[in-house]
């Protein structure tokens, strides 16, 4: 169970290059790319904070989930996106639509993608402006997104593999290794 | 009890013979036949491996290049720039400690890796192919599965050559008709998703089928496969044919003798079975695509280039505009750049450089603009010197540069400056994707190339028209 806050970020189509632009992909290690979550949008070209981009309000500091207009993380397929909000403190990202492989990554990473209606969006957009304290509950387990402010609870999708594994910490590799005699069969066996 | 064979489409049969095991409510568990690697999403991978004690399962499945972080100039001497330099450097330990081909720096086959894998002859029909690059569609121009992963399961592939996957939703594109002068390849994606919209194709695969389509070079097909993503499909494929199979004739890792015949019987039973049904169609007309170029910051927002930037629908579009710093209401011709990138996975391949020395033989690029040529290969750099492109690229005032993924992600120098726009033929538009602040027109070699010449966005057709006159 997540309990927290919401940065709101009501901009359509974020792409992976606006959430960790590519200059910053040079690192050969995971750690550290959360210092440069939305470098572009968030800081100044003096390196100074850009004031009132969401990231940079105080009024959401320390919110463990990010909420964000449809179609969020399309583009590049650069898992350093999800390493970013990851590092950044990020758990869950809202949005009424997540791109394909942005949606994988992330669940690779333990970032839970939540998608709501587009209407239930709007509504959560326009509660976190009137209401920067708004909080939000997720239960995984029952997936269930709750916020009391709106007296609303919705439950939301997730593939039922991923969720296993997102309860119990297994990763895909521990998985397919397992499979390994499936695999060497199938190998052997006829291909187009 | 024998149940007659549904009829399936060219994904399907494709997909359905990679599956290794299928269990309800559980991806299907897809085998790998080749897997592409590069300097940037690889190195964390190789971690995961070495944290856990593993060992590549098929080292001779995957391939390796430096292509996303490497200079343009210089290839010979070190590179400068600390942080590339390591990670360049890594992903040689990489290969070396794992067993890995890699085509690096320095090698005569080294580019971009959707340029090398068919140049290579390594992408072929049939085949399931992906790498930690979302342009890994652009190989399904042979009628393979390929599409983009995250470096998560670039380390599953490299364990275990399997991946987890639900089966996507299938898409059929067809374009039908013929093209009209001027219009080429890229004219024809750009205008499919400026119809279908960014996130048109999500969690479907797509095919593209008709005349238009299969009158398309391999480049081409390539180009049109290359963007699938761009309107959030999982990738996109075509059926191979004669095309395909000239193609692919006598490249270093194609089939030989025996072993080609019985290929290309094979891949001739791959394209849909008449009869076999799509989740989602769209039918196009090749007649109704011009010249396409962007205007906005994702490679949705394209239009013909006779047509008016359109009004901003929502915030959104405003604030694309507003970076743009192009007004809606009027065509885009006219608009001055300062800079013309030709290069990419999407068009980089030879026959891209030939229509551009095609329309800029004889002429030179407009006072203060800068030319870049980056071709997508070693080898297209050797054919583009060995067929005399670069003497009219030199003679143009353009410089011919050496292979990578160069401006289209900028990565590396190559960097268009803040509030700069760039004519670009490469596959993003996206706010900094050229550089912080720069501003990208997407658009064709043709067009990119007319735009050099007078140094603002021109329709080429009317260049091609003076061209025709000048050598009656």
């Amino acid at each position: 169970m997540i309990r927290t806050t919401c940065i709101p970020l009501p901009v359509e189509n974020v792409d992976t290059d606006q959430i960790i632009p590519a200059r910053f992909l040079k690192a050969t290690t995971r750690a550290g790319f959360g210092d440069n979550l939305f470098a572009d949008w968030r800081y100044l070209p003096d390196g100074s904070p850009v004031p009132d981009f969401p990231l940079n309000d105080p009024r959401y500091a320390g919110a463990k989930a990010l909420v964000a207009g449809r179609n969020f993380g399309c583009g590049s397929s650069r898992e350093h996106a999800a390493w970013a909000l990851a590092d950044y403190g990020i758990k869950v990202v809202i949005s009424s639509f997540f791109a394909d492989i942005f949606r994988g990554n992330a669940l690779n990473n333990g970032l839970l993608p939540l998608q709501v209606s587009e209407e239930l969006l709007q509504r959560l957009f326009r509660q976190i402006e009137a209401d920067p304290a708004t909080e939000i509950l997720v239960d995984l387990e029952n997936q269930s997104l709750h916020i009391p402010a709106l007296d609303e609870s919705v439950t939301f999708d997730i593939d039922p593999y991923k969720k296993l594994c997102l309860l119990n910490g297994y990763d895909d590799i521990d998985y397919i290794r397992s499979r390994r005699e499936a695999i060497e069969a199938w190998e052997k066996g006829l291909r187009i | 009890m024998q149940v007659a064979d549904q009829p399936k489409t060219l994904f399907d049969k494709v997909w359905d013979a990679h599956v290794v095991e299928r269990r309800p409510d559980f991806p299907d568990l897809l085998y790998i036949d080749r897997h592409f690697i590069h300097e940037v999403t690889s190195p964390q991978a190789f971690d995961e491996l070495r944290r856990r004690g593993l060992r590549v399962f098929r080292p001779g499945q995957t391939i390796a290049t430096a292509d996303h972080n490497v200079p343009t100039i210089d290839q010979h001497l070190p590179i400068r720039e600390p942080l590339s330099r390591k990670q360049v450097a890594t992903l040689e330990a990489n290969c070396a400690e794992f067993g890995i081909e890699l085509y690096g720096l320095g090698h005569e086959r080294q580019g971009i890796v959707h340029v090398i894998g068919p140049e290579l002859g390594i992408t072929q029909p049939g085949r399931t192919i992906v790498c930690g690059d979302s342009h890994t569609s652009t190989h399904g121009a042979f009628g393979a599965i390929a599409f983009g992963i995250g470096t998560s399961q670039v380390a599953q592939v490299l364990a275990t050559q399997c991946l987890l996957q639900h089966k996507p939703r299938s898409m059929r594109i067809e374009v039908n008709g013929t093209l009209r002068k001027g219009v080429t390849a890229k004219d024809i994606i750009l205008y499919i998703i400026s119809k279908l919209t960014t996130s048109g194709g999500t969690q479907h695969f797509v095919e593209y089928a008709g005349s238009a389509i299969r009158s398309l070079s391999m480049e081409g097909r390539m180009t049109i496969c290359n963007m699938s993503i761009e309107m959030g499909a999982r990738g996109g494929m075509i059926a191979p044919d004669d095309t395909t199979f000239e193609y692919l004739y006598g490249r270093p890792f194609a089939p030989r003798g025996k072993a080609w015949d019985e290929a290309v019987a094979r891949w001739r039973r791959l394209p849909t079975d008449e009869g076999a049904a799509y989740d989602a169609v769209h039918v196009f007309d090749a007649h109704d695509i011009e010249p396409m170029i962007t205007y906005g910051t994702n490679p949705g927002m394209a239009i013909g280039i006779s047509r008016p930037v359109p009004h901003p629908a929502d915030a959104t579009e405003a604030r694309a505009l507003e970076y743009m710093g192009i007004e809606p209401g009027k065509p885009l011709e006219g608009q001055p750049v300062d800079y013309v990138f030709i290069g990419s996975c999407t068009n980089s391949r030879i026959e891209d450089l030939r229509a551009v020395a095609s329309l800029v033989q004889g002429r030179k690029k407009a006072p203060g603009v800068t030319v870049w040529v980056v071709p997508g290969s070693k080898q297209v750099e050797a054919q583009a010197r060995a067929e005399g492109l670069d003497r009219i690229f030199e003679a143009a005032g353009f410089q011919l540069r050496q292979p990578g993924c160069s401006a289209c992600l900028a990565m590396n120098e190559d960097k268009v400056p803040s509030g700069k726009y760039c004519i670009s033929t490469s596959n993003r538009n996206f706010e900094g994707r050229q550089g912080p602040g720069a501003r990208t027109l997407l658009a064709s070699p043709l067009m990119a190339a007319a735009a050099a010449v007078t140094g603002k966005v021109t329709d080429v057709r009317k260049l091609l028209e003076s061209a025709a006159l000048a050598t009656i």
